[in-house]
């Protein structure tokens, strides 16, 4: 879907997540940790919520939400993210977005 | 148990035929019963009369139904005829009397049979309730009666963790004593990678249970007193468990002190995220609740909307062991075959403690000041 592609070619780390669902709050306060500022899109304030959730599932993703995009990439749900992020991968994959202000 | 008792069965017309009534029940009892198979699943079952048979012992003249008048007269005009007849009858019923007589005997026997293997049981409940394990509480008083156990997949559940802890201590025994002698990598790799497996079942285990019954889990009811002091979202904590099996790695290269601090480091990260967003259902959840005004009595809709916020319940649960099982995969990864061993071991006698902990703890107003 177009606007799925354009939203998670977006620059840096973007997640997909919904305002009810906590799992991405989780996942957004871990970006954070790592002096990251993802861009949220909360898809269920999105007139095409369905089709966004449906084209999310379709490029891979276990949950519709939260599916992470780091520099246009899908790297998956919180699954993905945290086992990436204990076997030490994720600062490294985050690192060019990473605030230079700390 | 399907069984006869004279306390059910409404008061008949007295005199002869009493005792051919009463030899009809007892020979019903013991044709189709359960007792004394050890069927212990139905303690309480209900005591329901059967007495439309009738033993086919007996003699041609019983009769079926309730139509008790005129079989008396005939009895009296036959017997006044027939001396013989009422000898064998006499006899008979001596005889339908004894056998009678000896089987409620065999009955009252399974009963106190029955009865002190309940009296065994409760107190055997008791004992592993002040142990401090959670026992399934149909005794219990729980919130609206309802009981935990009444849940299969619960139930089920609670049966398999006896069965995985006793498992453990057996596979902490002979890493023990593996350990205190001479074992090739080879085994030693074995034995680690039984033990990783065994705590991953665990977690299958847990991700079916929270399927039905996801607060169970949450409160860690199915853990001892101490172990629950520790709970976090459902189990331990990951950044405890590195803590703990930290100073037990006697020699560590750089590379692996390093990455040990890298992983302590993102654990308590991903904690971290993991009790935030379980901070945010829990304001969510109390919004839910909260909402419209309290005190009207009317609270469905809210009841409602907030069982579909718990869903979300589940899915912190399975994140929680997923850290779990990524922090012991990373230490597999960091740790030579032989350190990983101790600390397979290192970690089982660690919550082996704890056990022992909640039990001399529950048993402590025991002992003798």
């Amino acid at each position: 879907m177009d606007k799925v592609v354009r939203m998670s070619s977006e620059k840096g780390v973007v997640i997909f997540s919904k305002s009810s669902c906590c799992m991405s709050y989780a996942v957004q306060v871990l970006f954070q940790d790592l002096g990251v500022h993802p861009t949220i899109h909360e898809i269920d304030k999105d007139p095409d919520c369905r089709e966004i959730e449906k084209a999310l599932m379709r490029l891979g993703c276990s949950t519709p939400v939260p599916a992470i995009f780091v520099g246009g990439k899908l790297v998956g749900s919180t699954n993905e993210v945290m086992s990436l992020h204990l076997s030490g991968s994720l600062v490294p994959l985050v690192k060019p977005f990473q605030a230079n202000l700390f | 148990m399907n069984s006869t008792s004279t306390h059910f069965v409404p008061p008949r017309r007295v005199g002869i035929y009493e005792p051919l009534h009463q030899i009809g029940m007892w020979g019903e009892t013991f044709k189709s019963n359960n007792i004394g198979n050890g069927n212990m699943n139905t303690p309480s079952h209900i005591i329901i009369p059967n007495n439309q048979k009738v033993d086919n012992n007996l003699s041609e003249d019983t009769s079926h139904g309730t139509a008790g008048t005129p079989h008396m007269f005939d009895q009296e005009a036959s017997t006044s005829r027939n001396p013989d007849k009422i000898q064998r009858r006499l006899a008979q019923n001596r005889e339908a009397a004894r056998k009678s007589r000896l089987r409620k005997k065999a009955y009252v026997q399974q009963l106190e049979t029955s009865r002190l293997k309940l009296i065994q049981l409760e107190q055997e409940l008791d004992r592993a309730r002040q142990q401090g394990f959670y026992v399934g509480n149909g005794i219990d008083t729980n919130s609206l009666g309802f009981s935990e156990t009444m849940n299969p997949g619960i139930a089920a559940f609670e049966m398999e963790y006896g069965h995985w802890v006793e498992e453990q201590d057996r596979q902490i025994c002979e890493l023990r004593t593996v350990l205190h002698g001479h074992v090739s990598d080879v085994e030693l790799r074995l034995l680690v990678e039984t033990a990783m497996k065994h705590y991953f079942e665990l977690f299958r285990m847990k991700s079916s249970a929270a399927k039905a019954d996801v607060f169970f889990v949450m409160s860690g009811m199915w853990k001892t007193s101490a172990e629950r002091f520790f709970l976090w979202i459902g189990g331990f904590r990951p950044s405890d468990l590195l803590k703990v099996l930290l100073p037990h790695f006697d020699i560590m290269t750089d590379q692996q002190i390093f990455d040990v601090c890298n992983l302590r480091q993102s654990c308590e990260q991903a904690e971290d995220a993991l009790s935030q967003g379980m901070g945010k259902l829990q304001h969510t959840l109390a919004d839910c609740v909260a909402a419209g005004h309290l005190g009207e009595g009317n609270y469905i809709p809210q009841v409602n909307s907030a069982m579909e916020r718990l869903e979300a319940l589940v899915s912190f649960v399975n994140q929680a062991d997923h850290l779990r099982h990524e922090t012991l995969q990373q230490m597999h990864r960091i740790l030579t075959t032989r350190q990983a061993a101790r600390g397979l071991l290192a970690l089982g006698e660690y919550f082996q403690r704890l056990r022992a902990l909640s039990s001399s703890w529950a048993t402590r107003h025991r002992e003798p000041t």
